[in-house]
């Protein structure tokens, strides 16, 4: 990275830029304190329920920022199979689904399996889950990276004609009372209703703390460095020793245990599991919200599920067009910012940080043009030269 | 007998069958079905095939170039005068005139649709030298957009059926026979394949494709104009996408519907790669005998499993054998 192509970088994107470099060259400490502040206003968020933000009357408020929290985690694990390890998962909702089944077969009582309590389920669902990503990658992560998408597609499709078909699944019909997880109000009412999305959303976000420490550690450990050096040149990769089919399973099963995740918490949201929430389209729809935040990159993801989620509900009059519009996003996104809203940073990575300050005795500048889907990168598979 | 035994413990689930007896009795009927439901396989198949092959690429909207054909077919039959659930009182010759139009309309509008989309959502990418992940987004997005474009025209109900051509059993194949309908599908598919097939293998545009797809920098050095067959590919694969199109409202007068192309896709492209991706016999080959596989499986597993099937054929294809049947590559196709 030369000076010269930090200062390009820096006339293309002046504002988004300015902002990060000022981020970054805060110490730990006070990165730390604002992000504790953003996430206390983020938690107090539904009570405040600010005019101008809010999505009522058409959609309650604290539902709406469930459903943008639940699109974040997801926008989480898909980001850690797309962004990280650069494999384009088209059947996302297929794990979420499976995550939402589980939850359903074991605590509603219109199934006939043994009652388990709403929070075993979130590691059953989640192992189960884990074990249908093992068995679609093992078959599918040895080929050539265009031939995932079509499987994944395949395979969400075929989770889905299984919800339709298989009759304990019981279809359209579809399963009541999913359970919860446990507590009382003083009203001895539980805590966790249908109608109240506060404690579903604090729930959600709690969870997606948590998810993004343990995604954070790993995209800083051994494993997020072979992702990402399997994202850029799989090729380059394995001949470095870095056992690619092995790490991209790793990749494919951490996200599908997220997907898993979000769909044991969906399901408790909304008490009701049936075959028609897990269309292809939505999957679609998880793979705009990870590319139009930026691909790569946890914030952006984030970003681009809330905005994903939130513009349908707050602009009820658009809402009806929002597949059309995010399709649009991707075709326009790609050719214009590839990188999404907040792109994908290659940095150094495990002691970066105190690499920057020892060597360069300032903090680390980030290179925000490259990333997953930008193409500058590398060479791009598709520009002629390997044709 | 020991399959059959075991078709009754199976049976008494209820949602998945092990119907030997049907398949036995039914073979002949899935196999004419198949067979004309695997050329329409095959004519999808051929887009994904020529499009892959020049530029390693799934072009995933390739569904909504389908169906685009199939709502201008409709369209064209619509203004002409047909009114849907009524049956024409013209003669059979007329209708052939109009028949022949509506295909026409639908390979143009078809051909126009995946040019259209190649320049504004490929081209720009290719010039970037974009990664290929960023391709396949495109295309998925392409996709999406074009088949909710749809959605918010037409709805999401199938378009009233117009029949044109009634069923009349023609040909007596083992213990069933093949309908007029059937045999112009199967014949018109073949027809097709086989023109373009020859197209590429002997005529000039034909020697550049198969250059490109070979290796595009040394052809581009020899002369040959990439751009301009990357255009011809698209130009081709959507004209047969266009004639699928039409040949299936013809088949399946009910099944017009936003996104009707969805599965079709899914499974013309399983077909390609079935057959071998960027092989044009193996697009052929490989969509009929999908086709053939799907009926025998609907009949055997129940009609529900329909598509599994074919998803599972294309996962046990890519474990097994991922160069497909006949091997991968137009390049390697000879004059």
């Amino acid at each position: 990275m030369t000076a010269a192509d930090t200062t390009t970088k820096t006339q293309r994107a002046p504002f988004g830029q300015q902002i990060r470099d000022r981020w970054n060259g805060l110490p730990r400490q006070q990165q730390w304190l604002i992000s504790i502040v953003f996430i206390v206003f983020l938690i107090f968020l539904p009570i405040l329920n600010p005019a101008g933000i809010t999505t009522e009357p058409g959609t309650d408020f604290p539902i709406s920022l469930f459903n943008a929290s639940r699109y974040a985690l997801i926008a989480i694990g898909l980001n850690v199979v797309v962004g990280q390890a650069g494999l384009l998962d088209l059947g996302y909702v297929g794990f979420f689904a499976i995550g939402a089944y589980v939850t359903a077969l074991f605590t509603s009582k219109d199934s006939s399996l043994h009652h388990l309590p709403y929070l075993a389920c979130v590691p059953i669902g989640m192992a189960i889950t884990m074990f249908f990503g093992l068995i679609l990658g093992i078959p599918t992560l040895r080929l050539r990276g265009d031939y995932l998408a079509i499987v994944t597609l395949g395979f969400g499709e075929i989770v889905r004609l299984m919800a339709d078909n298989v009759p304990a699944l019981k279809g359209q019909v579809g399963f009541q009372n999913v359970g919860h997880p446990p507590g009382t109000r003083d009203n001895g009412l539980p805590i966790f209703l249908q109608s109240d999305g506060k404690p579903w959303y604090w729930l959600t976000i709690g969870v997606i703390i948590v998810v993004l420490i343990l995604v954070g550690n790993l995209e800083r450990s051994r494993v997020g460095r072979a992702w990402v050096a399997i994202r850029d040149d799989e090729d380059a990769a394995e001949i470095m020793g870095v056992p690619t089919f092995k790490f991209k399973l790793w990749a494919f099963v951490m996200g599908a245990a997220i997907g898993g995740l979000s769909g044991v918490i969906y399901a408790g949201q909304v008490g009701f599991v049936n075959n028609q929430k897990f269309d292809p389209v939505t999957s679609i729809l998880f793979l705009a919200a990870v590319v139009l935040g930026g691909s790569g990159n946890k914030v952006g993801v984030i970003l681009g599920a809330f905005l994903i989620s939130y513009i349908p509900d707050r602009f009820t009059s658009i809402a009806e067009y929002k597949y059309l519009i995010f399709g649009c996003a991707l075709v326009v996104l790609m050719i214009f910012r590839p990188q999404g809203l907040l792109g994908a940073r290659q940095r150094l990575l495990t002691y970066g940080r105190q690499a920057y300050q020892r060597i360069a005795g300032r903090p680390e500048q980030l290179d925000t043009g490259a990333g997953a889907l930008s193409g500058d990168s590398r060479s791009g598979a598709m520009g002629g030269g390997d044709l | 007998m020991l399959l059959h035994s075991a078709s009754t413990v199976l049976a008494d689930n209820g949602w998945v069958s092990w119907d030997v007896t049907s398949l036995r009795k039914l073979f002949w009927y899935d196999t004419v079905t198949g067979l004309a439901y695997g050329s329409i396989y095959a004519l999808i198949a051929l887009g994904y095939t020529l499009v892959y092959g020049v530029l390693r690429l799934i072009n995933f909207a390739h569904s909504e170039v389908f169906i685009t054909g199939a709502f201008a077919g409709y369209f064209t039959l619509k203004a002409c005068g047909f009114t849907p659930g009524v049956v024409p009182g013209v003669g059979a010759g007329e209708i052939v005139a109009y028949l022949v139009l509506a295909t026409g309309v639908a390979m143009v509008a078809s051909a126009l649709t995946a040019l259209v989309l190649e320049r504004v959502a490929y081209q720009p990418l290719r010039k970037r030298g974009a990664p290929s992940l960023a391709f396949l987004i495109t295309a998925i997005g392409a996709s999406l957009a074009i088949q909710q474009a749809y959605f918010i025209w037409r709805g999401g109900n199938p378009e009233p059926s117009i029949q044109l051509v009634v069923k009349q059993p023609e040909i007596k194949i083992g213990n069933t026979t093949m309908d007029n309908i059937q045999i112009t599908v199967i014949v018109a598919a073949i027809v097709l394949m086989l023109v373009i097939d020859t197209f590429i293998r002997h005529s000039r545009l034909g020697r550049g494709i198969r250059a490109v797809a070979q290796d595009a920098t040394t052809a581009t050095l020899m002369g040959v104009n990439r751009e301009r067959v990357i255009m011809l590919t698209f130009l081709i694969g959507g004209a047969a996408a266009g004639l699928g199109a039409s040949l299936y409202i013809m088949m399946i007068p009910s099944a017009l519907v936003y996104n009707g192309g969805f599965i079709l896709g899914i499974k013309a492209f399983t077909a390609a790669v079935l057959g071998g991706i960027g092989n044009l016999r193996g697009a052929l080959l490989g969509g009929l005998l999908l086709g053939l596989v799907e009926n025998y499986g609907q009949t055997l597993f129940g009609g529900q499993w329909r598509d599994v099937v074919a998803f599972v054929v294309l996962i046990l294809v890519l474990m097994i054998r991922p160069t497909g049947i006949l091997g991968e590559s137009l390049a390697r196709a000879r004059a």
